[in-house]
């Protein structure tokens, strides 16, 4: 099979699903409201100390963050599981771990980017600013498409299964805390002037690693997930 | 040319059937009949590669097509007992998306003439699917048949909620394609109308 037929593959499938994105903006829309409330409560319950704030303002966010991607992950595969568009999916003349991957870029530009553009605007609510503002930006950029990443091998593995909104998160949770450590963990280094350097290297490694084995192991589940 | 040699299926710790062995010419349509819960959909989700065989394989022109893997894919056109299509979108961005999707994309002008083809008006092209009755999503989903240029077509009750006059307007199709050397699977309870010739009939025992 040519290129140009496996660009079309991939863009029809990142086109499609951006586009029922806008059309069930609502989704979208609740999983933004969701991030702005979960760290909203923790100024009313830890008390309004700058100081405490600030230092919980890392920790917060991308907690926050992750169980953001979380709610969004049962939109993944599911939909597509139900309505046949997966069995098509799978065979397409295209390697389906390509097309994993453009399904989980679209899921990233649903649910994903909407968390990174907002952060700063929420880091401003804890306190943050200059530097740490900014690491923080940048370590949501580098980990959010990561979680999207793991989060879709957790997704594909529970198609199908009763109660798979409480297994997916007791498979995926564990999963992401090498990518919450190193994320929250980015921007206290940089709060407390020693930079945030090497953890955001330690979160694009992971970036990497998971490029490279969660559209794979996510073709898997999904074959199965058909059988 | 696409056969079966040896085939058998289980699905739990039932049997469905065992040493199955059929071969379709190019030109003809393999009508895969028996009662419910026979195994019929499972053979062709096994002819599809969707489903693997518990023994025995599949071979598309002599290979076998688990070698084959997504060349395979590129001969075959599959429509389950499920549509495929998405509520949210309107019958032309469906088509065109499931199009684009197989990697045969199409442009809006061939959606649209391919959905006047199995006759659903102007009128519908442009409403959410999820307003349109089951026959009218079913025809939404059938419509690829004249977009389709794979030699493979393998059908899971496609007649399914249509009405007579878009059943002998797929059948039609069908032997359009047949015509030009194709080659069709059907799962099916109704008698196709075609030429006796191109017919070939499989019963599941079950």
């Amino acid at each position: 099979m040519s290129h140009s037929s496996m660009w079309d593959s991939i863009s029809g499938i990142i086109r499609r699903d951006l586009l029922l994105a806008m059309r069930r903006w609502s989704d979208a829309a609740m999983s933004v409201f969701f991030l702005v409330i979960v760290v909203s409560l923790f100024p009313l319950g830890v008390g309004p100390e700058p100081a405490v704030l600030r230092t919980i303002a890392p920790g917060v966010l991308w907690v926050a963050a992750l169980l953001t991607c979380l709610l969004s992950l049962s939109r993944v595969f599911t939909p597509d599981y139900l309505d046949g568009v997966l069995e098509q999916m799978v065979l397409v003349p295209q390697p389906l771990s390509l097309l994993v991957l453009g399904k989980v870029l679209a899921h990233w530009v649903i649910s994903g980017l909407p968390v990174v553009l907002l952060s700063p605007l929420l880091g401003l609510q804890f306190g943050l600013e200059g530097e740490a503002l900014g690491v923080l930006v940048l370590s949501l950029l580098l980990g959010t498409p990561t979680l999207s990443m793991i989060g879709a091998i957790g997704a594909a593995l529970v198609l199908g299964v009763r109660g798979s909104g409480l297994l997916v998160a007791l498979l995926v949770l564990p999963l992401y805390v090498p990518v919450l450590i190193f994320g929250a963990g980015a921007v206290t280094s940089s709060m407390a002037g020693i930079g945030g350097e090497a953890n955001l290297s330690l979160l694009g490694a992971c970036l990497v690693l998971s490029l490279f084995l969660a559209p794979w192991a996510t073709a898997a589940a999904l074959r199965i997930a058909l059988e | 040319m696409l056969q079966a040699v040896g085939l058998s299926c289980r699905r739990g710790e039932r049997r469905l059937f065992s040493d199955l062995n059929v071969k379709v010419e190019r030109g003809k349509l393999l009508a895969v009949v028996g009662e419910n819960g026979s195994g019929k959909t499972s053979l062709l989700r096994i002819f599809s590669s969707l489903l693997p065989p518990e023994d025995g394989s599949v071979r598309w022109e002599g290979q076998d097509i688990h070698q084959l893997k997504e060349l395979y894919s590129g001969h075959l056109m599959y429509l389950g007992h499920l549509n495929g299509i998405k509520d949210d979108l309107t019958a032309v961005e469906n088509l065109m998306s499931s199009m684009a999707l197989a990697g045969e994309p199409c442009s809006e002008r061939g959606a649209k003439e391919a959905l006047e083809a199995i006759g659903l008006k102007r009128l519908v092209h442009r409403l959410p699917s999820k307003v349109l009755s089951q026959g009218q999503k079913r025809r939404v989903a059938l419509a690829r048949l004249w977009l389709s240029t794979r030699p493979l077509w393998l059908l899971d009750e496609p007649f399914t909620s249509l009405d007579t006059a878009s059943t002998a307007v797929v059948t039609q199709r069908l032997h359009a394609h047949l015509q030009r050397e194709g080659l069709v699977v059907v799962v099916t309870h109704q008698e196709i109308a075609l030429p006796a010739e191109r017919l070939q009939q499989l019963r599941l025992a079950g």
